[in-house]
C-alpha cells in the first residue's frame, strides 16, 4: 500500500501512531513491509491456506462473534443433502464434470431450494460458460429468503459445520509447509486479529491485485469475507475488506462498466440464447427477495435513459436493442479472436495491453492481425507502436511490411484538461474541474465517443439494424470552442429523472413502469435536487468524521455498506466504542452519523409477511440487504463457478505439490491451450523458481505516464528483478548485473538487485526461491527509459468467475547474463519447451 | 528578520515514496540527474548534488529498511556562505541559506567548504546549486514543495523553535515505546555548525545514512588562521623592513 498508494497510506501511518497494529503479508518485502509492526513473507499463490488457517483458528477456538454470526450470516442455514465437500472428494466439490472442467452448482444450493433448470439452448450453454459469476453472484441469485436453518449449529449440514470441517486441515503446520510462515508468526497474527474483533474492536483487511490476479482470485476475497463475517467485522466502523484499485476511478469503471458482461450498476448483460424478452430476462437473472427484487425498476429506468421516448411498455422499453452475449467476450477471448481473425477492429482507451496484459506476445500477435486499431492515450504507447518496435520484430516473428493493421492514434486529454468524476475504492464520487483546455487535437474520452457517435448517426440509413443507434438519446449540450459535451449533463442523466424531467433524489424513486429514467441505479441521488453532490467540498472542520458532505458515495451517500450490522439484532450499538448506526425507538428510525444502509423506518422486530418481495421480504435483523436472504454468505449456494467455499489450489504453474488435496490446481480454472500460450508444466524442474510481478512507487502501471517523465524515470531507470543473496550466489547473479528470466512464453533480461529483503522460503525441508519483478517497462511509450516487458512472461490462465489472469504467481528459470538476441531467443525458448 | 524557519525530517515515518525529490524538482525546475541503475537498494539518484536537492536514502539492514530524505542543512554557521566571494550565497530573512543563480560566478569555493557535501556545481553551467528551502514559496507564504508533497508528514516545515520542541517530544514518545535507537541529528545549537536549520530524527548512527557524525563548519578556524597569517605577515614585513633598515644602517 505504501508502494502503490502512498497518499492513502498516510492514514495507515496515522492509525499506527494511534496504536493500531499493522501486519503486512506479501511475497515481497516492500516499502509497506518497512513501515509496519510485523511483516510476514508468504509464497506467492498460497493465501487461501493462510486465510483458511485463520478461519480454522477462529472456529476451533470458538472465537467467532457468535451473536453476530447467528443473526447476520448464513451459518445456521442447511445445505442440500447432495452437497459434497472437498474433504469428501479430495479437492473437488460435488457437481464436477471432468470432461468439460466445469461445475454444475445445483447440489450446492440451500436445502429446499429447487435448482434452476438450465434449458439446453442452441449455441448457448450454462451460465458459467457464458459469463461466470460476475453477472450473477452480484445479485445473490437463486436462494430463498428464509431457508431451513439450525440455530443450534449442530446439524452436520448447516453451513457452520460444513465450514468447520472444510477448514479442519488448514493448520499452522500446513501454513508453514505451503506458505513458508513459521507457526509462531501465524499465532501472533491469529491472536492479534481475534483480540481486535468483537463488540469493542474491529479489524480491517486491505488487499490489491496481489489477491485478485490468480486462478483462484475470487476465492481469495471470499476467504477474507468468511473471516470478517465470523469475526463480526462487516458493516461496522473500522472493519471491512478494502480493495485497493490499480488506477484512478477503476471503481467507477466497474460501476458504469467497461466490462463485457455487465450493464451499469452490476446488472447482467443479456445473453443471446438464454433470454428472450425483458420479462424472461428479469425472471431468470436474480432473486425476487432483497433489493435486487426491484431490478425491473433499475433495468427499465436504464433503458429509458438510453432510448428515451422510443422506449415504451409496448416495445419492452427497447430491451431488444441491448447487445447480447454469446459467450466469453473478455479481454483474453478477444485477443484469441484477433489471432484467429474473427475480431477485426479494436478500441484501446487508456490501456496498454501490449505491455500490461499477460503473455505480451499473444497480445501483439493479435494486434498485428487486425484490420484497424484505435489507440487513445496521452503517449504513443507500445500498443500503438508494436508494428515497428515489438520484440517480435527483432526475432523475425513479425515483419513491419507484413502487418496490415491500420493504427489510428488519438491524443487524449489529461485529467486536468477535462471535467468529470473519479469514483474511488470507497465508492466515493469526487467531481473535478477542468483547469485548462486540452492542447491541439487532444480531447477527452467523452468528447471522442460523443462526436464519434454523432458522426456515425449521421451516416446511418433506415435499416432496422441501425435503429438502436439512431434512437439513442444522444443530445448533450456542447460547450466552448472544442464543443465538449457537458459532463454535468451526463451526470444528470446517470442520476436520473422523473416525470417532467425532475431530478431524482433517491433510488427508491425508481419505477418499473417507464415513468423514471436513470443511467445507473446505484448512482441515483448524486445530482439530487439539482445539486452536483460529487462536487461538495465541506472541510473536515465543518462536519463530523464520517464527512457526509465531502463528495458523494453510492448508494445514497452511505459511507459504510451494510451498516445495519453495526447494531445488534435489537438495534442497539454493539458497544459504546463502536457505536455507529442504531435504532431510535422514540423516533421510530435508524440514526447515527452515517446514512443507514437500511429502510430508515424498518424496525428491528419487523417480520416479513408470507410471500413478501424485494426488501419487504427481509426481516428487521437482515443487514445484508442485497442478498436474497439478507445474510452475509459464509457459504455461497449459487453464483460462483468454482465452489461454494474457498479451497487452496496451487497456481497453475507451481513448483510445489498441493499438500491439501489430490487436485493440484483449481479444477475449474480456464486454460487457453494454444500454441501462442504454452504453459510451464507444474512441478517442472526446468522452471524451479517462483516469480511474482509488482509495482513501484516511482512508476505507474506500464510506465506510459511515468517513463516519459525524466523526474520519475531517473528514480527507477531500468527494469530489474529482486533476488535473495543466496539465490544470487547459487546462480552466479551479480548485483547490478543482468539476469535472463525464462518461461515457456519467452525470456526477458533484467538488471539484478540482490537484496536481503527477499528471503528463500523453507517449505517442508526444501528451499523455494522467489523472484520479484516490477513490470513498468516496455520498448517505447515515448520513454526516456525502456526495458524488457515483464508481462511477456506470465501465461494466460484465468480465474473461472471473472476471467482475470494469474500474473501474481508463476514459475520460471533464471540464467545469469543477458538474453540471446534475434532467432537465438526463439531457439532458447524452444529448448525450454521441449527440453 | 522573520522567525527562523526550517525542516524537521522524521525518518521514522518516511515511506520512501520520493515525492519530496520530485516535488522539489518540479517546483524549482531542477534538471534530471541522469538515468543510472545503481543497484543500491531503491536509490538511483545517489546523493545530494547540483541537480538533486532532496535525496531519499535507502538503507537495507537485517529485517529493517531505513528510509531518510536528506536536504541542505541551512547551518547556523554556514561555511559556503562564509567563503563565497561574490555574495551569491546569502542568508535570507528566514535565516536560510540561498544561492542567487544570477550572481554566482561558478568559482566553486563553496563546494569543498560544505561539511555535509551538499552544495555542488552543475557540470554544464558551472554554477553552484542547492536547496533554497523554497525561498520563493516562503516569500509567498507557502511551505516548501517537499514538505507540501510529503504524504506522511515525515518532512515538517515550520519555525525552528517549534520544530525542535516537536522533535524532542517525538523522540521521547519513541523512547517510551521502546525504540531507544531514535535520536536527533543536527538540532543542537552547540554542535560544530551551531545547529542546523534542517535537522533529522534518525533510527541509527548518522554514518548509516551517509551523514557525517560530527560535522564542523570548515571556516571555524578561519579567524585564528587569519590571526596567525596576519601575525606571520607582520613578522615578515618587520623582517623585510629590518633588512632594509639594517642595510641603510
Amino acid at each position: 500500500m505504501a508502494e502503490c498508494h502512498p497518499v492513502g497510506y498516510q492514514w495507515v501511518m496515522e492509525a499506527r501512531a494511534r496504536g493500531a497494529k499493522v501486519f503486512h503479508i506479501d511475497p515481497r518485502f516492500s516499502r509497506t513491509s518497512a513501515t509496519v509492526d510485523r511483516y510476514l513473507a508468504i509464497r506467492a499463490g498460497t493465501d487461501i491456506v493462510l486465510l483458511g488457517a485463520l478461519i480454522n483458528y477462529v472456529l476451533s477456538n470458538g472465537l467467532d462473534f457468535r451473536e453476530y454470526v447467528l443473526a447476520y450470516t448464513n451459518a445456521a442455514t442447511l445445505v442440500n443433502k447432495d452437497f459434497r465437500d472437498t474433504e469428501d472428494l479430495d479437492g473437488l466439490f460435488s457437481g464436477y464434470d471432468e470432461e468439460t472442467g466445469r461445475y454444475d452448482p445445483s447440489s450446492w444450493a440451500y436445502e429446499g431450494d429447487v435448482p434452476e433448470e438450465e434449458e439446453p439452448v442452441e449455441g448457448g450453454g450454462h451460465h458459467a460458460e457464458a459469463a461466470g459469476s460476475d453477472s450473477y453472484g452480484a445479485r445473490g441469485a437463486g436462494a430463498s429468503a428464509t431457508p431451513p436453518a439450525d440455530p443450534t449449529l449442530t446439524n452436520p449440514r448447516c453451513v457452520y459445520r460444513i465450514l468447520k470441517r472444510h477448514y479442519s486441515r488448514y493448520t499452522p503446520e500446513m501454513v508453514e509447509e505451503l506458505c513458508g510462515i513459521p507457526p509462531e508468526r501465524f499465532h501472533e497474527l491469529a491472536e492479534a486479529i481475534t483480540a481486535n474483533s468483537g463488540r469493542e474492536r474491529t479489524t480491517a483487511w486491505v488487499y490489491s491485485v496481489g489477491w485478485t490476479q490468480h486462478s483462484v482470485g475470487v476465492q481469495y476475497i471470499r476467504a477474507a469475507s468468511i473471516l470478517q463475517l465470523l469475526l463480526g467485522n462487516m458493516g461496522r466502523p473500522g472493519g471491512g475488506i478494502m480493495a485497493l484499485r490499480g488506477h484512478a476511478s477503476i471503481q467507477g469503471s466497474t460501476d458504469i462498466p467497461t466490462l463485457f458482461n455487465l450493464l451499469p450498476g452490476y446488472i447482467a448483460m443479456p445473453h443471446a440464447h438464454r433470454h428472450d424478452g425483458l420479462d424472461h430476462y428479469l425472471e431468470r437473472e436474480g432473486a425476487d427477495t432483497g433489493w435486487w427484487g426491484n431490478r425491473r425498476a433499475y433495468v427499465v429506468s436504464l433503458l429509458k435513459a438510453w432510448w428515451g421516448d422510443a422506449a415504451t411498455e409496448d416495445n419492452d422499453y427497447r430491451f431488444d436493442y441491448l447487445p447480447r452475449l454469446t459467450g466469453d467476450h473478455g479481454h483474453y477471448a478477444t485477443v484469441m479472436g484477433q489471432i484467429d481473425g474473427t475480431v477485426k477492429g479494436y478500441f484501446v482507451v487508456g490501456e496498454n495491453p501490449a505491455v500490461g496484459s499477460a503473455n505480451g506476445k499473444a497480445q501483439r500477435l493479435g494486434l498485428a492481425n487486425l484490420d484497424w486499431l484505435v489507440v487513445r492515450d496521452l503517449m504513443l504507447v507500445e500498443t500503438a507502436t508494436f508494428w515497428k518496435d515489438a520484440p517480435e520484430i527483432e526475432t523475425g516473428e513479425l515483419r513491419t511490411e507484413d502487418i496490415g493493421t491500420e493504427v489510428f492514434f488519438m491524443p487524449a486529454a489529461s485529467h486536468v484538461e477535462k471535467e468529470g468524476t473519479f469514483t474511488n475504492t470507497q465508492r466515493l464520487l469526487q467531481w473535478r474541474e477542468r483547469a485548462l483546455d486540452p492542447p491541439h487535437d487532444c480531447r477527452s474520452d467523452l468528447w471522442f465517443f460523443y462526436h464519434l457517435g454523432k458522426r456515425i448517426r449521421r451516416r446511418l440509413g433506415d435499416d432496422e439494424i441501425d435503429r438502436p443507434v439512431k434512437e439513442l438519446t444522444w443530445d448533450y449540450p456542447e460547450i466552448g470552442e472544442q464543443r465538449d459535451p457537458d459532463a454535468e449533463a451526463v451526470l444528470r442523466e446517470i442520476n436520473g429523472t422523473g416525470p417532467g424531467g425532475r431530478l431524482l433524489a433517491s433510488l427508491r424513486e425508481l419505477k418499473p413502469d417507464g415513468s423514471t429514467s436513470c443511467g445507473c441505479w446505484i448512482y441515483c441521488g448524486v445530482y439530487a435536487d439539482g445539486v452536483n453532490m460529487a462536487a461538495r467540498r465541506t472541510p473536515h472542520t465543518e462536519q463530523g468524521p464520517v464527512a457526509l458532505e465531502w463528495g458523494w458515495a453510492w448508494p445514497a451517500n452511505r459511507r459504510i455498506l451494510y451498516n445495519r450490522a453495526s447494531a445488534d439484532p435489537q438495534g442497539r450499538p454493539w458497544s459504546e466504542r463502536k457505536k455507529y448506526v442504531y435504532w431510535d425507538a422514540g423516533k421510530g428510525r435508524w440514526v447515527g452519523p452515517d446514512v443507514p444502509d437500511f429502510e430508515e423506518d424498518k424496525a428491528p422486530d419487523y417480520v416479513p409477511p408470507e410471500g413478501a418481495k424485494a426488501q419487504d421480504a427481509l426481516a428487521g435483523t437482515d443487514p445484508f440487504i442485497m442478498q436474497s436472504d439478507g445474510r452475509g454468505w459464509l457459504y455461497v449456494p449459487s453464483g460462483l463457478s468454482d465452489g461454494p467455499l474457498p479451497a487452496h489450489y496451487e497456481p497453475h504453474e507451481s513448483p510445489v505439490r498441493n499438500a491439501l488435496y489430490g487436485r493440484q490446481a483449481n479444477p475449474a480454472r480456464r486454460t487457453i491451450d494454444r500454441p501462442e500460450n504454452p504453459y510451464n508444466p507444474a512441478l517442472s524442474p526446468r522452471f524451479p523458481y517462483v516469480y511474482t510481478t509488482s509495482r513501484l512507487t516511482e512508476h505507474h502501471t506500464t510506465g506510459a505516464m511515468s517513463r516519459p517523465l525524466p523526474y520519475l524515470a531517473e528514480l527507477q531507470p531500468e527494469a530489474f528483478c529482486e533476488v535473495s543473496p543466496r539465490m544470487a550466489e547459487e546462480l552466479g547473479l551479480e548485483n547490478g548485473g543482468w539476469a535472463t528470466i525464462v518461461t515457456a512464453r519467452t525470456a526477458i533480461e533484467l538488471r539484478v538487485l540482490v537484496t536481503g529483503r527477499v528471503r528463500p522460503l523453507r517449505l517442508n525441508g526444501r528451499t523455494v526461491h522467489q523472484v520479484i519483478m516490477p513490470y513498468h517497462w516496455g520498448y517505447s511509450s515515448g520513454g526516456v527509459i525502456t526495458g524488457d516487458v515483464v508481462n511477456d512472461l506470465p501465461s494466460i490462465v484465468l480465474d473461472p468467475n471473472v476471467y482475470i489472469q494469474e500474473s501474481k504467481a508463476g514459475t520460471c528459470d533464471v540464467l545469469p547474463g543477458r538474453r540471446p538476441r534475434g532467432t537465438a531467443l526463439l531457439d532458447l525458448i524452444e529448448r525450454y519447451r521441449h527440453g | 528578520m522573520a522567525e527562523r524557519m526550517g525542516f524537521f525530517t522524521d525518518t521514522s515515518i518516511c515511506i520512501g515514496c520520493k515525492a519530496c525529490e520530485v516535488a522539489c524538482k518540479e517546483w524549482n525546475q531542477v534538471p534530471d540527474d541522469g538515468f543510472v541503475f545503481r543497484a543500491t537498494s531503491y536509490d538511483n539518484t545517489g546523493a545530494l548534488g547540483a541537480s538533486t536537492w532532496r535525496h531519499v536514502a535507502f538503507v537495507e539492514q537485517d529485517g529493517r529498511w531505513l528510509m531518510s530524505s536528506d536536504v541542505c542543512k541551512h547551518c547556523t554557521h554556514a561555511a559556503c556562505l562564509d567563503v563565497c566571494p561574490t555574495g551569491a550565497l546569502f542568508r535570507t530573512e528566514f535565516d536560510t541559506v540561498v544561492v542567487q543563480a544570477d550572481v554566482c560566478n561558478g568559482c566553486g569555493y563553496c563546494v569543498p567548504a560544505c561539511p555535509y557535501g551538499v552544495i555542488d556545481r552543475r557540470e554544464d553551467d558551472g554554477r553552484a546549486w542547492k536547496c533554497t528551502l523554497c525561498y520563493d514559496r516562503l516569500r509567498g507564504g507557502m511551505e516548501p514543495a517537499c514538505a507540501k508533497a510529503c504524504p506522511t508528514e515525515s518532512i515538517q516545515f515550520g519555525p525552528l523553535d517549534e520544530l525542535r520542541q516537536r522533535a524532542a517530544e517525538r523522540v521521547e514518545r519513541l523512547h517510551a515505546d521502546g525504540r531507544t535507537e531514535a535520536r536527533l541529528y543536527g538540532e543542537n545549537p552547540d554542535n560544530g555548525v551551531g545547529g542546523t536549520g534542517a535537522f533529522f530524527l534518525l533510527l541509527d548512527e548518522p554514518e548509516t545514512y551517509g551523514l557525517p557524525p560530527d560535522p564542523v563548519v570548515t571556516t571555524r578556524d578561519l579567524p585564528a588562521m587569519w590571526r596567525w597569517a596576519g601575525g606571520a605577515a607582520l613578522a615578515l614585513a618587520a623582517g623585510v623592513a629590518a633588512c632594509f633598515l639594517g642595510k641603510r644602517g
